[in-house]
C-alpha cells in the first residue's frame, strides 16, 4: 500500500463479505423454498427472502466497488484521497441504510414498509431490484455523490491514468443511470421501459466499465505488463461492450408492449455482447503470458484469472444461449433466464470483486506482498468450491428451464405453471445441494483471512 | 495487438462508438414512446387500473411472479392470468381472497394480503388492462 489514504478500502470490503454471507444465506433458503413450499412460511415468505438476496447482493457489490475505487484512485492518480474522513462518513451511513432497509423487510409486511416511509409521497418500491424504500433511494443517491465528489477531486489533483478516467466513468454512470429508479409511470410499459435504463444499463452498460478498470489495475500489479498494453487492451473491450451492450438493451424489449423493430435491434447487437467477454478471456491470458514479474499472491491471480472465463461463460454464452427473439419468445421469463443471471453475475461482478480483495486485502493488513502460502491454498481451495458449485448451479437451472419450456410452452397440451414446477423439482435439489457446498466455499473464504504463517515477500 | 493501432485510436472508438450508440439508442427510445399509445391502449387506463398498479407494487407481488415474463420464477406469469381465469375478474379476486393464512401444507402457497374490495377491484382491473397489452402474441400459450 503506497497512500496511507488507501485503507479505507478496508472497511468498505469487510462489509462487502459480511453482506456476502447474508446475501448466500437467504439463496439457500430460497433454494429450500422451490421445494419445501412451506419452509418459513408465513415468516418469510418467498418474495421477501428473494428480496433480501438481491439486495444484498447488489449492496455488497456497491460496496466492493466503492472500497475498489478508495484503494485504486490513490495509486493510480498518485496522490492521497481528497478527504478519508468523508469516505469514511459515507461508509457508515450506507451500512446503517443498508442494514435498515433488510431489518424493514424482515420484520414488517411489505405494504407496512411503503407506507411507514412514505412511499405514496414518491411511489418508487414494489419494483424487481429496485424493492428499497425510496428514503434508501435517496440514501443511495446521497452515498454515491459524495463518492464521486471525493474521488474525483482527488483525481483532479492527481496523475489521471486510462484506468482511472474509465472507473470514474463507470461509476457517474452507475449514479447517473440509478436516477431512473425515481421515475415510476403509472403506465406499466412505461415503467418497464426506463426500469431497464437502470438494470440493464447499469449490469451490461456502465457496471462493465467498473469491471474493466479493476480487472486491468489487477493485471498491471500482477504481471508487470506494460501500462500501454493494458490499456489499449481496456479500451477496446469496454468500447464493444457500449457499442453491443446500450443498442443491446433491445433485448428486454421484446414482449413488454414495445414495437416490434425492437427483435431485430435486440437480436442482432446482443449477439455481439459475448465480444468483449471473450476479448476480456484473451487479453487476461496474454498478460499473464507475458508477464515481467512472479507476484507471490497466487490466489489474486487466480480470481483475476477466473473473472474473464465466467464472465465469458455467464454473461456471454449463457446470455447469448436465449438472446435472440425466436428463442427468446420460448424461454422469455423462465429458468434459463434465472440461469443466467446467477453464473453472470457471479462470474463478471462477484469475481471480481474477490479479485480486488484478495490483491488489496494482504496489503491493507501491513503484508509485503501477499498473504501466507497456508492462507493462500485455503482460498484457493474457496475459489474452486465456488467456481464449480455455481457451474452446477447454473447447468441445473438450465435443465429445469428447458424442461419447463418444453411441458409448459412448446408441448402438444401444455401444462400448469405449478404441475411443471413438481416435475421438474429435482433440479430444484440438486441446484440446492450445489448451492450448499457454495455456502461452503464461502465459509472457507472467511476462514481463509484467519489462517496464519509465514507471508509471502514480494 | 499491432503497434500501429496505438491506445489513443482505442480510446477514441470507445468514446466516439458509446457516444454515437447512446445517443442512436435515445432516438429509438423516442420513437418507441411515440408509438406507445396504440400498443399499450393507455385510453382504457382508469382510475382502478392505477390504484392496481399501486397494490400489485406495495405487496411486492413481482417478488413472486412474473409480469410480462419479468420478475421471479416461482409462481405463474400474470400477464396473461386474466384471459386463463377465463376473462372474468371475479375469479381473480376470488383466488386472493381465499389464500389460506398459514399456507398450504409442504407446498408453495400465497401469502394472505387481506386486500378491501376497493383494492381486489383495482388489481383485477390492473391485470385485465395488462392482458390487453400488445405483446408480440408472447406468452406463447394460455399457461404463461
Amino acid at each position: 500500500m503506497q497512500y496511507q489514504s488507501q485503507s479505507v478500502a478496508k472497511p468498505y470490503f469487510i462489509a462487502a463479505i459480511g453482506l456476502f454471507i447474508g446475501q448466500i444465506i437467504f439463496g439457500a433458503i430460497l433454494g429450500l423454498q422451490y421445494v419445501m413450499g412451506d419452509f418459513l412460511f408465513p415468516e418469510i415468505p418467498f418474495n421477501v427472502a428473494r428480496m433480501v438476496h438481491t439486495n444484498l447482493l447488489i449492496v455488497w457489490l456497491l460496496f466492493g466497488f466503492m472500497g475498489a475505487a478508495y484503494y485504486m484512485v490513490p495509486e493510480e492518480t498518485e496522490t492521497e484521497l481528497y478527504s478519508p474522513r468523508l469516505a469514511m462518513i459515507l461508509f457508515w451511513v450506507f451500512l446503517v441504510a443498508g442494514a435498515l432497509t433488510i431489518i424493514g423487510y424482515l420484520s414488517v409486511p411489505y405494504a407496512t414498509l411503503a407506507s411507514l416511509t412514505g412511499n405514496d409521497l414518491l411511489p418508487t418500491m414494489g419494483r424487481e431490484f429496485l424493492e428499497q424504500p425510496t428514503i434508501t433511494k435517496i440514501g443511495i443517491v446521497i452515498v454515491a455523490l459524495g463518492m464521486l465528489f471525493n474521488i474525483t477531486m482527488t483525481a483532479l489533483k492527481g496523475r489521471k491514468t486510462a484506468i482511472i478516467m474509465v472507473l470514474l466513468l463507470g461509476l457517474w454512470g452507475l449514479a447517473i443511470f440509478f436516477l431512473f429508479s425515481f421515475y415510476n409511470p403509472e403506465n406499466l410499459v412505461l415503467d418497464k421501459i426506463f426500469w431497464w435504463w437502470v438494470v440493464h444499463l447499469w449490469v451490461e452498460g456502465v457496471w462493465e466499465l467498473i469491471l474493466g478498470s479493476i480487472l486491468a489495475f489487477i493485471l498491471i500489479k500482477l504481471t508487470g505488463v506494460d501500462r500501454e498494453i493494458i490499456e489499449k487492451w481496456l479500451y477496446v473491450i469496454i468500447a464493444m461492450s457500449l457499442i453491443s451492450g446500450i443498442i443491446g438493451t433491445g433485448h428486454h424489449y421484446f414482449w413488454i408492449g414495445t414495437p416490434e423493430y425492437w427483435q431485430w435491434w435486440g437480436s442482432i447487437f446482443s449477439a455481439i455482447e459475448p465480444i468483449p467477454f471473450f476479448m476480456m478471456v484473451i487479453f487476461a491470458f496474454n498478460m499473464v503470458n507475458k508477464r515481467k514479474r512472479e507476484h507471490p499472491n497466487k490466489a489474486a491471480m487466480l480470481w483475476a484469472m477466473g473473472t474473464p472465463v465466467m464472465a465469458f461463460l455467464g454473461a456471454g454464452v449463457w446470455g447469448f444461449m436465449h438472446t435472440l427473439a425466436p428463442v427468446n419468445y420460448y424461454t422469455h421469463g423462465t429458468q434459463i433466464t434465472a440461469a443466467h443471471g446467477h453464473m453472470a453475475f457471479y462470474g463478471a461482478y462477484v469475481m471480481v470483486v474477490l479479485a480486488i480483495i484478495s490483491y488489496a486485502m494482504p496489503l491493507m493488513r501491513g503484508r509485503a506482498a501477499a498473504n501466507s502460502k497456508s492462507s493462500q491454498v485455503v482460498e484457493m481451495w474457496s475459489f474452486w468450491l465456488m467456481t464449480v458449485s455455481m457451474v452446477f448451479i447454473t447447468l441445473f437451472l438450465t435443465g429445469a428451464g428447458i424442461l419447463q419450456v418444453w411441458l409448459q410452452r412448446i408441448n402438444e397440451n401444455p401444462m400448469g405453471f405449478m404441475e411443471v414446477q413438481d416435475k421438474i423439482s429435482i433440479f430444484y435439489w440438486m441446484r440446492e445441494v450445489s448451492g450448499l457446498i457454495f455456502l461452503a466455499g464461502l465459509i472457507l473464504y472467511v476462514i481463509s483471512f484467519f489462517v496464519g504463517g509465514n507471508e509471502e515477500n514480494s | 495487438m499491432s503497434e500501429k493501432f496505438t491506445k489513443s485510436m482505442a480510446r477514441n472508438i470507445f468514446y466516439g462508438g458509446s457516444a454515437f450508440f447512446f445517443l442512436f439508442f435515445i432516438a429509438l427510445t423516442f420513437d418507441t414512446t411515440a408509438r406507445l399509445p396504440e400498443r399499450d391502449h393507455r385510453e382504457n387506463m382508469s382510475e382502478q387500473v392505477v390504484l392496481g398498479k399501486k397494490v400489485w407494487e406495495v405487496n411486492n407481488c413481482i417478488g413472486c411472479h412474473t409480469l410480462l415474463g419479468e420478475g421471479a420464477y416461482f409462481a405463474p406469469e400474470l400477464g396473461n392470468v386474466y384471459k386463463r381465469f377465463g376473462n372474468s375478474k371475479e375469479a381473480i379476486i376470488a383466488f386472493i381472497k381465499s389464500r389460506p393464512v398459514e399456507g398450504i401444507k409442504g407446498r408453495r402457497s400465497m401469502p394472505q394480503f387481506n386486500l378491501n374490495d376497493e383494492e381486489l377491484d383495482a388489481i383485477a382491473e390492473f391485470l385485465k388492462w395488462s392482458s390487453e397489452i400488445n405483446t408480440e402474441n408472447w406468452p406463447p400459450n394460455i399457461q404463461g
